[in-house]
Parts: C-alpha cells; structure tokens; sequence
C-alpha cells in the first residue's frame, strides 16, 4: 500500500507550486522544507522537458555551484539573478514585516533569537519571497513586530524589485497584496479550519468566504517527492530524509 | 611564520577589533582556548557573517565588548546561550547588521575606500540602530533615490582555520572567499591549519586559484582538526552532538564554566 500523503508533504509541494516559473531559486541554511519544494520544482520541470529550474542550497556541496564565498548569494541577487528565496521569522505581521531578531525592547531583547541574516537586504531584491513558517500561533503571527528585521513593504521611491509573494504555515496558505499592504488566506490545509487560523493569527487578514484545501499531490508528484526529492535532500539533510522515509514505510504498512 | 597558538594569542590585545568566520566557512576553534586563556578583553568581535560556538565562548568568557553580526547562532544545536545572556543583560554592545552590510564593508577596506553602497535596509529597525551607517541620495539618479553607505570595516586581527599552507605561508581557502575578503580589510591575520605542505601552492593553477598569497598572512599554526567541533569542508563533518552538549552546558554560567574546565576541549583523535 502507498503511505497516506503527510501534513510535511503537502507542504513541499505547496512550495514547489508557488515557485512554478521561477529560474533560479535559492534556499537558506536549515530549511529541509523550502529545499525539497524547491527541488521537486526542478524534479518536476525535469520531467516534462521544460526549462531547467536552478536550485542553490545553503549548506549544500552538491546543490550549490557558489564559488565566491558568502557574498555571492545576495550579489546574485542584487543583480537580479535570484528569482525566489524563503524567509521565516520570530514574528510576523499584517503588513508583512518579518523580525528575526527578538522580543521586546531592543537591543535588550527579552527573548533573542539569531538575527537578521541576509533578509534586510533580500527581502528588497528578490522577487519572489516565500514567507515559511510551520508554527501558527499568536506569538508568531502578531498585530505589529518588535523589531523590523526587514519591511514588508517600501515608501514610494525606495529601489524594491522583491519582497513577500506568498506565507505558508502549518495551517494553511496566504497570498500578500503589496497595494493594501496585507494578507489573503488562500487555502487551508487539510484538518484545519478557517476559524482556527483566525484564532492562530494576530492580524486580520482577507478571505473568500466559501475556502478551498490545500491541494494534495497527485501520484507522479508524490513519486517524485519520495524518490528522487529524497535522495537528493539526503546529503544536506540527512536526519529530515531519513525521518520521512521512516513514516512513510510505517504509512505504509498501516495503510 | 609557524608558530604555536599560545604566540598567537600573546599578540592580541585588549580593545582590538577581531573579524571572525561563519561556522561553514572554516572557524579556528583551536584558537579559542589559547585567546581565553591569554584574557585580553574588551574585544569588538566582526562576525562574517554570522557567529557561533566560538563567538559564544567569547562573550562567555567575558572578553568581549561589542559584536557587530547579522547574527549568532548554534545552528542545529539551538542559540547561542551565553550571547543571548549577554544581550537580556545588556553586558555587551550590539551592532545588528545583515549578511551582505558586512561583506561591503570588508569590500569597502579591500578596496582602500571609506565605504560601499548597498540597496536594502531602507525602514528597517537594523538600519535605524546603525549611528555609524548613513543614508545618502544616489548622486547618479534622475530623482530621488535614497541608498545607505556602510563603511569600510578595518579589522586588527583575523583569525580562521583552513586545510593547509604551504612553507612560503600561502593558505588554500578553495571557495571560501570570505577568508581571502577578511584578510584582506585587516591588519594581521592568523591562520591555524591542518597540515603544512612542501610544494609551493602558487606552483599549480588549479590550487593557485583558492589560494590566499601569504602577502595577506601574518602568522600560521599547524592545529589538526582544528575546527572541531565544527566541520571544515572537504576534510571532516560538524559534530553535532559536542554542540548539544556544549548548549545544553552553557544555559547557565556555572555550567559554561564546567564545560570550559572539562577535560574534553579537544577531539577525540
């Protein structure tokens, strides 16, 4: 029997569906996720002969043609040559402002997380910024952050070609309107409901009223997704590969 | 030019400004014994562009005044305990940057110019805690077009960890331009290895282009496994579970300095 498609799975291919035309995607340190949707995109574009996907990942030697050092991930993309990347965050509000840097009083943040990495500079030149985060909770999702890591929106007249495109969580999936600045709840994934996310959530956000699922994949894509996908996310995330390979031949067998 | 750790350690001195590397890219975590037990203090640590296990024993063990980063980590292994620490007290000055900030201002001093200009950063919390970066309208723009200047980063001392050297004090750092960006914006630069070579590395064309000219380099270390236990790239992975147990050591003072006196600061050979 084939295992039943996972919470994790639908997620990846979520992703890999919300990179569709991308060229180049990059992908930062400790993201097994946003690394397998973006190597499914290119499994997938592999085998309908389309234009080849390239996927850079952070941490990665097989995946990973960089040769400048650090540097040259964001003079790739100041020069436009990255076309989606993914950002997560502490906090993250209404209108798109992502803070990775901690809570309360800066700088003497009661509770500190890493730091801004890259995303004060990526969030304004990349296109297509894919906001991941797998935990929905008010204390992710506030009314307004602590500290701007990097805004989700420009004043007129500040250079911006990128910025957020899409938020994805373990409850479901947004689209962002950079006009009004906010958040369209697009989908919700299967198991969850609209009046839980509005609970989960500390903004208000637009919704249609009669909402549609999070999509599961089709047979060819999970194929891909638990053969090839696998096997290439191995060698920069060993333990995550083999996690889902474990539960889904124990899917299997229960199934 | 090869020398023991312990001399290298000597020449640091208390206010120094100290560039370091990301985790990946080669950290001389051999050095890191030697600097605390040499005590010079009220180090302004340059993190490029990121800091780990090495920055948090630093600031552990209370030699450091200021980290300037786009961010401290443990990468798997959690946050950096005793960083956190430092910062809910307020015990050490902190200049938050993002990744590319820190390159230009490398860029900036590789060059000889007083600073680069950057996109990004315009209405963010980071930009608006940087006295020392400036907001300038782009000369060269029809109408206005506001870009942010950071200026050039002069480290006194850089310290990494590579492969190998050879006996003219040339040092491969393969891909891992960040070291060659780091050695080129300061002063000196220490470099610990895993093993010293008898052929000239300028000799071959295929190592002469990862190699760092020992123009560049001050003073070389022979340390093997040197990066442990961080990996170094082409030789040995990370290993993760000395960071766990060092993370989960570190969450109080006590237990850093437990950790810090164990027996077990180097790897098992």
């Amino acid at each position: 029997m084939t295992a039943p498609v996972s919470a994790r799975e639908i997620l990846i291919c979520s992703i890999a569906k919300l990179l569709d035309g991308s060229r180049h995607v990059a992908v930062g340190a400790s993201s097994p996720i946003p690394a397998a949707g973006a190597m499914l995109l290119r499994a997938l574009k592999d085998e309908m002969r389309a234009e080849k996907v390239r996927v850079s990942i952070l941490g990665s030697v097989e995946h990973n043609f960089f040769t400048n050092g650090s540097a040259e991930l964001f003079d790739c993309a100041g020069q436009g040559r990255i076309d989606a990347f993914f950002l997560g965050g502490g906090q993250i509000d209404g209108v798109g402002n992502i803070n990775l840097v901690g809570v309360g009083d800066y700088p003497r943040s009661s509770v500190r997380w890493p730091g801004s990495f890259g995303s004060a500079y990526l969030y304004f030149v990349v296109p297509r910024v894919i906001l991941f985060r797998e935990e929905h909770t008010p204390r992710v999702f506030v009314d307004r952050v602590d500290f701007i890591s990097a805004p989700g929106v420009s004043e007129p007249g500040v250079y911006r070609t990128g910025g957020p495109y899409a938020l994805l969580t373990g409850k479901g999936l947004f689209s962002f309107d950079r006009t009004r600045p906010g958040f369209r709840l697009e989908s919700v994934h299967p198991g969850h409901s609209l009046k839980e996310i509005k609970e989960a959530t500390g903004f208000e956000f637009d919704h249609n009223d009669d909402l549609s699922i999070t999509p599961t994949p089709d047979a060819a894509t999970l194929k891909l997704l638990r053969g090839r996908v696998l096997d290439e996310l191995h060698e920069t995330y060993p333990d995550f590969a083999a996690q889902m390979r474990r539960e889904i031949s124990a899917g299997a067998t229960s199934a | 030019m090869h020398t023991d750790l312990e001399a290298l350690a000597r020449q640091i001195e208390p206010g120094m400004r100290i560039a370091l590397p990301v985790d990946y890219a080669g950290v001389s975590m051999a050095m890191t014994r030697p600097i605390i037990d040499h005590g010079a203090s009220d180090l302004d640590l340059v993190c490029v562009p990121t800091g780990g296990l090495q920055v948090d024993m630093l600031v552990g063990a209370g030699l450091v005044r200021s980290v300037e980063t786009s961010a401290v980590s443990l990468g798997e292994a959690g946050g950096a305990p005793r960083f956190n620490q430092a910062v809910r007290d307020g015990s050490i000055g902190l200049r938050d940057a993002t990744c590319p900030a820190i390159h230009a201002g490398l860029m900036a001093a590789q060059k000889g110019s007083p600073f680069t200009a950057m996109r990004g950063l315009i209405g963010t919390d980071i930009l608006k805690n940087r006295d020392d970066w400036r907001v300038i309208d782009n000369p060269f723009a029809q109408s206005g077009d506001p870009i942010v200047l950071i200026p050039a980063i002069h480290p006194d001392i850089a310290i990494f960890h590579a492969p190998m050297a050879d006996r003219f004090g040339n040092v491969w750092i393969g891909r891992r331009r960040e070291l060659a960006a780091m050695a080129y914006a300061s002063k000196m630069t220490f470099v610990t290895v895993e093993r010293i070579v008898d052929e000239s590395l300028l000799a071959s064309e295929t190592l002469a282009a990862g190699t760092l000219p020992a123009l560049y380099v001050s003073e070389i270390a022979v340390a093997p496994r040197g990066a442990w236990p961080y990996g170094l790239w082409g030789e040995y992975q990370t290993d993760t579970a000395e960071l766990l147990r060092y993370a989960k050591a570190a969450r109080t003072a006590e237990g850093f300095a437990a950790y810090m006196s164990g027996a077990v600061t180097e790897p098992a050979q």
